[in-house]
């Protein structure tokens, strides 16, 4: 059975240690065994190609994260950029002017055509419309009785006439319209993409009914051929949408990002199991990993950033300490903070802080214009608030929408602040521990009080 | 802001600014140890619109719409070409990557990461193709091949030789006083009611009387489908009850079979993915059953589609396991897909790929031979 990516790249990830950057060859190694992941699940030889060659050029020199190391850094980066690669822009199922709008499914021998003309007839009836299936696969034996039955089931009316598939759609097309149903479904015969005879008929069939949207149903157990069917079909019938049926197997479905990566066009629907009910929007984040083979990585990777930020934070708490705390930085805390909620969600988690600071209320336009403030301020005068002189702050001042008053109340307060963090921290007060190590459960007493007279009394 | 106004009214003008004091303490608290809360993995669900509806209703009863079609029961025209036709027919990306590969004139990397590219995209996977490449490079190293081309006829040989697995027969136990019986098994949409219908019409030109036993009770019209095939090839039929117990129908199809003095039973099943267990524990139940009579199950045959990719090999597993495999048949074999996955089932399981499919007409299942699998690749 496969490897998971993550048996795979433990015995690569161990030999990488954190460096600074992502250097070449760690990026090499890890996509390496990427590749090798990424074609056992069978993504098409030519799409691995580019998608390795993509990420190797994001990943090479990106900043690496003290948490993650290279390699799950790099395995991040394909997630991401796979994740990237299947969603984009979704199909916006829009109607026809002049009803009905017609949806025609095409595909290989098997790929569940019937079926899925079925589920999207149900899914149609669910979004308040009156949908009708036309039979117009009348080369498998039974296949309209299939189609009847399913239609039966679901109260949707089916049409069909023995004889030519393309007289049959023409036909139901005008018995949808006599009939006054908006949406005409239109089930077609599995073909070959080569087969130039059955790939014609389809064609003329999309002429005669000039659907509104083409579905090209595809399996998702489909390997390398994929992109040969995808384009054959695309250049016959100019597919509009994916449908990708069959994943509640376990194959990794290598086949969507193939046929996502060739045909530029969404992956409608995800098709999870023989009931009719089993239909359901397609979640690109979902396909990313099953398709990566993560298994637990992502966990870790997850993992690993939450550690991440707590380190950061401590590494920030430091700086404040030694009073090399930024406007930057501080500005940087306030984006976290944003980040995890409200800020008084956030207050509330914490154990420890005084009663005023929880129930004070901190607006969020507050935290607004206080970065905007910031913003507005160069480099230099974000790591040296004592440059801001008079016309930088009517400059800062006008760039932020805010008063000069506004910005000379946040420099006074963020100078006056980190004077006294610089005493706490000299003082010893808060242990003199730097980053890792200082474990206490929450606010000290000291902390508390000295914030605690700025805020007035109790 | 209103608890800081009551606690601290000399304060109330100075809220922004108490609020960077708030957030410094929060930054210090939490590099104190205090564990930070994650971020949240935003999901990432996309909402198909539509477009508002229409007021006017239209009557929405079931209507069997237009004059019930006539069932084709008449033999559609044969296929005369020979399998090697057909499948040179199919211009193979593969063929045209090997060609561009192994005309130049010294094997360098490119050669080999072009062949190996060729061999992936014929769905081989990445094991086997390392594992046939393997004795080329040693001979390559070796010095004992030399020109591209001579690579190209080895490579060929190679290939050839690691599907060399004798036993290809059809398993037909003459011996028995009872119907042979074939079970036929697969993922959905493989093309095992097909199969049966080729099976059946190849088993009467031998001489044999054929019974099909429609033990697709689950999907619908699946014993229509199979009736029509009966009716082309000129086998007897069991049907069941539409949602009944596949083992039954089996069951009974023996039984009828046995009375009949038939020789052979063709079982068709429902389609499944292997990884649902309860429907696997189902199909080993069938095998068990259908036993259970006089007949004997003397082929357990797997239908796999051409087209698929590397789940081949874990449909082979788990079916082999649930229902002991006897033999593949490779369906779909006239499309662009090169069924490259029966490699791996062959090397890495042992169990033959017997049969392929090369249409969807009564006579387009053919005898799988290597070597010309092999060398219709190479044209």
């Amino acid at each position: 059975m496969f490897e998971t990516l993550s048996d795979r790249l433990g015995g690569v990830l161990k030999g990488l240690r954190n460096r600074g950057r992502l250097t070449e060859s760690d990026v090499i190694e890890v996509l390496a065994e990427v590749r090798t992941a990424l074609l056992e699940a069978d993504v098409n030889v030519g799409v691995v190609r580019d998608v390795i060659e993509r990420i190797r050029i994001n990943a090479i020199g990106a900043t690496a994260s003290t948490a993650l190391n290279p390699g799950q850094q790099v395995i991040k980066i394909v997630n991401d950029e796979l994740v990237a690669m299947l969603g984009g822009e979704t199909l916006k199922i829009t109607y026809a002017t002049h009803p009905p709008t017609v949806v025609l499914m095409a595909g290989l021998q098997g790929a569940g055509k019937t079926t899925n003309a079925a589920k999207l007839a149900s899914w149609f009836k669910s979004q308040g419309r009156q949908p009708m299936l036309v039979g117009a696969d009348l080369q498998r034996p039974a296949a309209v009785e299939q189609l009847r039955v399913l239609g039966a089931q679901i109260n949707v009316p089916v049409f069909s006439e023995p004889g030519d598939p393309v007289a049959t759609a023409k036909l139901g097309l005008a018995e949808a319209r006599r009939l006054g149903k908006d949406v005409l479904i239109v089930d077609t015969a599995g073909r070959l993409a080569i087969d130039a005879e059955m790939m014609q008929q389809v064609k003329e069939i999309s002429e005669a009914v000039q659907p509104k949207f083409t579905f090209l149903v595809i399996d998702a157990m489909t390997g390398q051929d994929a992109v040969t069917v995808a384009k054959s079909f695309d250049e016959t019938l100019s597919i509009d949408g994916v449908i990708l049926s069959k994943l509640d197997g376990d194959a990794r479905g290598g086949a969507a990002l193939s046929v996502k990566q060739v045909l530029g066009k969404p992956i409608a629907f995800a098709s999870t199991g023989e009931k009719l009910d089993a239909f359901e929007q397609f979640h690109p984040d979902r396909m990313a990993s099953r398709i990566l083979g993560m298994g637990d990585m992502l966990t870790l990777i997850e993992q690993a950033e939450k550690v991440f930020e707590k380190e950061k934070a401590e590494a920030t708490a430091a700086k404040m300490l030694e009073g090399e705390f930024t406007l930057e930085d501080f500005l940087e805390q306030l984006q976290q903070l944003k980040k995890m909620g409200s800020l008084q969600g956030v207050m509330g988690m914490m154990p420890g802080i005084p009663k005023e600071m929880k129930n004070a209320e901190i607006p969020d336009d507050q935290v607004k214009r206080t970065e905007a403030i910031i913003y507005s301020m160069t480099t230099q005068e974000r790591a040296r608030p004592e440059l801001i002189d008079g016309s930088r702050r009517i400059r800062i001042s006008k760039g932020s929408g805010t008063t000069v008053a506004d910005v000379n109340r946040l420099v006074k307060q963020f100078t006056e602040m980190k004077k006294m963090m610089k005493q706490m921290g000299g003082k010893g007060m808060l242990g003199g521990k730097r980053g890792k190590g200082a474990k206490s459960a929450g606010m000290p007493d000291d902390l508390a009080a000295a914030l605690g007279s700025r805020l007035g009394p109790r | 802001m209103l608890a800081l106004e009551i606690f601290a009214p000399r304060f109330a003008a100075e809220a922004a600014p108490t609020i960077l004091l708030a957030l410094a303490a929060l930054t210090i608290v939490f590099g104190i140890g205090v564990v930070v809360v994650g971020r949240r993995r935003s999901g990432q669900v996309e909402a198909i619109e539509s477009a508002p509806i229409g007021v006017t209703k239209v009557a929405t009863s079931v209507e069997a719409v237009g004059p019930t079609p006539v069932s084709a029961s008449v033999n559609p025209p044969a296929n005369t070409t020979t399998v090697h036709d057909r499948l040179a027919k199919v211009r193979s990306s593969f063929a045209g990557a090997l060609t561009s590969a192994l005309t130049r004139s010294a094997i360098t990397q490119e050669t080999w990461d072009e062949l190996e590219e060729a061999l992936l995209r014929a769905d081989l996977g990445v094991a086997t193709t390392t594992r046939v490449l393997l004795p080329l490079r040693e001979l390559v190293k070796a010095k004992k091949i030399v020109q591209p081309s001579e690579l190209r006829a080895a490579l060929q040989t190679e290939m050839t030789a690691q599907l060399s697995n004798t036993a290809r027969e059809l398993n037909f136990d003459r011996s028995l006083n009872a119907p042979n019986i074939w079970l036929v098994v697969g993922v959905n949409g493989a093309g095992k009611t097909t199969t049966i219908g080729k099976l059946a019409a190849q088993q009467i030109k031998l001489g044999r009387t054929v019974l099909m036993a429609a033990g697709d009770t689950f999907r619908a019209a699946a014993g229509d489908q199979l009736e029509t095939w009966a009716q082309r090839s000129g086998a007897e039929i069991v049907r069941g009850s539409e949602g009944g117990d596949p083992s039954s129908v089996v069951f009974d199809g023996v039984a009828r079979a046995t009375a009949k003095k038939i020789d052979l039973v063709l079982a068709d099943t429902a389609g499944r993915l292997q990884n649902n267990t309860n429907l696997m524990e189902e199909l080993t139940k069938v095998r068990r059953v259908a036993d259970k009579g006089s007949g004997k199950v003397t082929e357990v045959l797997l239908v796999i589609d051409a087209t698929t990719g590397q789940n081949g090999l874990t449909q082979a597993k788990q079916f082999a396991q649930a229902t002991a495999v006897t033999g593949v048949v490779l369906t779909k074999l006239d499309g662009s897909a090169r069924g490259g996955i029966v490699f791996a089932i062959e090397t890495e399981l042992q169990i033959p790929v017997k049969l392929v499919g090369l249409g969807e007409t009564i006579d387009d299942l053919v005898e799988f031979d290597a070597a010309d699998f092999v060398a219709a690749l190479f044209d």
